[in-house]
């Protein structure tokens, strides 16, 4: 198995001694087959062990390992170190948000935001359990099934310059969360979710760059979903205006 | 303490590639905006009934200048709609039954919208 020379340069900060970040060069040999995440394991196995990071499933599944690569936000799992091979690869925390420590980021403003957003199914009046579940066509399932794969990774918040000057944009995640139940044939929720959606800090502070779509690891677009959600926004608030709000 | 980078307010969009294409995009929109505000001075000339008026606009749409803008003018219009018209299935999909219709013949469909109204107007405007 032939090695790949990998150099990276990771930004450190450890709270508790440091003013501001600063980069920290590791030398890794890596295997062939190795991702950039086996490569900050083997930094933080065999070299450091100070370093912070935060990673799960090593699938591009769990979200967790989203970072800067190369001024990208990428999963460091599903990045293959043969496309830095002998080159200087920077590593980074996640742009847009705090730094916690080293590759750490706080992820509390997402979180607030996804809860505003209130992406779970509702109801205006639950139907008995009697009457079984709740149906749903293939077709119906298919309007929304895109959006449903999200997996909260932040990558689109890294790459959305709205969020980087505006952080009250509520962001494109949070917001794709909100299409996809609007979507759902089961959900009565779209005139609850609009007070939110249609505050200028929602849909209407997104510039359309597209940047989200392009980073997502999990080809949700997100960037599609905020421009049907700001033609579903409008007619939501002419429905309102003439006495016909609800879904 | 978590640490907060800072981010340039006026330089933002040199950092990506993708964001500086977006901010050009953006721009097309001041020469759309002048050519919309020559429009309305010429309608505000042909409104005024007075000919002495219409003729000064009328040269002025031929100086050389005026020819410059509506050059550039006529290139960024086509710079802005084929980057929008890109984007349209992102904002209207159509979905058929289970399948979505693909993203090229809604995007085409503005292309073919834009034809025959551009027809309409060479028509009122005398062409045909």
């Amino acid at each position: 198995m032939s090695a790949v020379q990998l150099e990276l340069e990771i930004l450190r900060y450890d709270p508790e001694k440091d003013q501001e970040p600063h980069f920290q060069t590791y030398q890794v040999a890596c295997q062939e087959e190795w991702m950039v995440l086996d490569a900050i394991n083997h930094v933080k196995d065999e070299v450091d062990t100070t370093l912070s990071y935060r990673w799960s499933c090593h699938m591009a599944v769990c979200g967790s390992c989203g970072m800067m690569i190369d001024g990208q936000p990428k999963l460091a799992c599903k990045v293959s170190v043969k496309d830095y091979a002998n080159k200087k690869v920077r590593i980074e925390p996640l742009a847009n948000f705090p730094i916690e420590r080293d590759l750490v980021v706080v992820q509390d403003d997402f979180m607030e935001k996804l809860k505003r957003v209130k992406p779970y199914i509702i109801r205006k009046e639950e139907q008995p359990i009697e009457a079984g579940e709740y149906k749903q066509s293939p077709a119906e399932l298919k309007k929304f099934k895109q959006f449903t794969l999200c997996i909260n990774c932040l990558c689109c918040y890294a790459a959305c310059p709205e969020y980087a000057l505006t952080p009250e944009f509520m962001g494109p995640a949070a917001l794709a969360l909100a299409h996809r139940y609007n979507t759902d044939s089961r959900d009565q929720g779209l005139a609850e979710r609009h007070k939110e959606l249609s505050k200028p800090e929602g849909v209407w502070d997104c510039s359309f760059t597209d940047t989200c779509s392009i980073a997502c690891p999990k080809h949700v677009d997100p960037a599609s979903a905020l421009q049907q959600l700001k033609i579903a926004t409008t007619v939501q608030w002419y429905k309102e205006l003439i006495g016909m709000g609800d879904k | 303490m978590a640490y907060v980078r800072p981010v340039s307010k006026t330089t933002w969009y040199l950092k990506d590639r993708n964001y500086t294409i977006h901010m050009i995009n953006e721009l097309t929109s001041v020469f759309i905006g002048l050519y919309a505000l020559l429009l309305l001075w010429g309608i505000g000339a042909v409104a005024s009934g007075d000919k002495a008026y219409y003729q000064f606009f009328l040269e002025c749409l031929t100086s050389p200048g005026m020819l410059v803008l509506l050059w550039v003018t006529t290139i960024v219009i086509f710079y802005h709609a084929i980057a929008w018209f890109k984007v349209t299935p992102k904002a209207m999909p159509i979905q058929k039954g289970e399948a979505f219709v693909p993203g090229g013949v809604i995007a085409g469909a503005h292309y073919v919208i834009w034809v025959l109204f551009s027809l309409v107007v060479l028509y009122f405007a005398g062409v045909f």
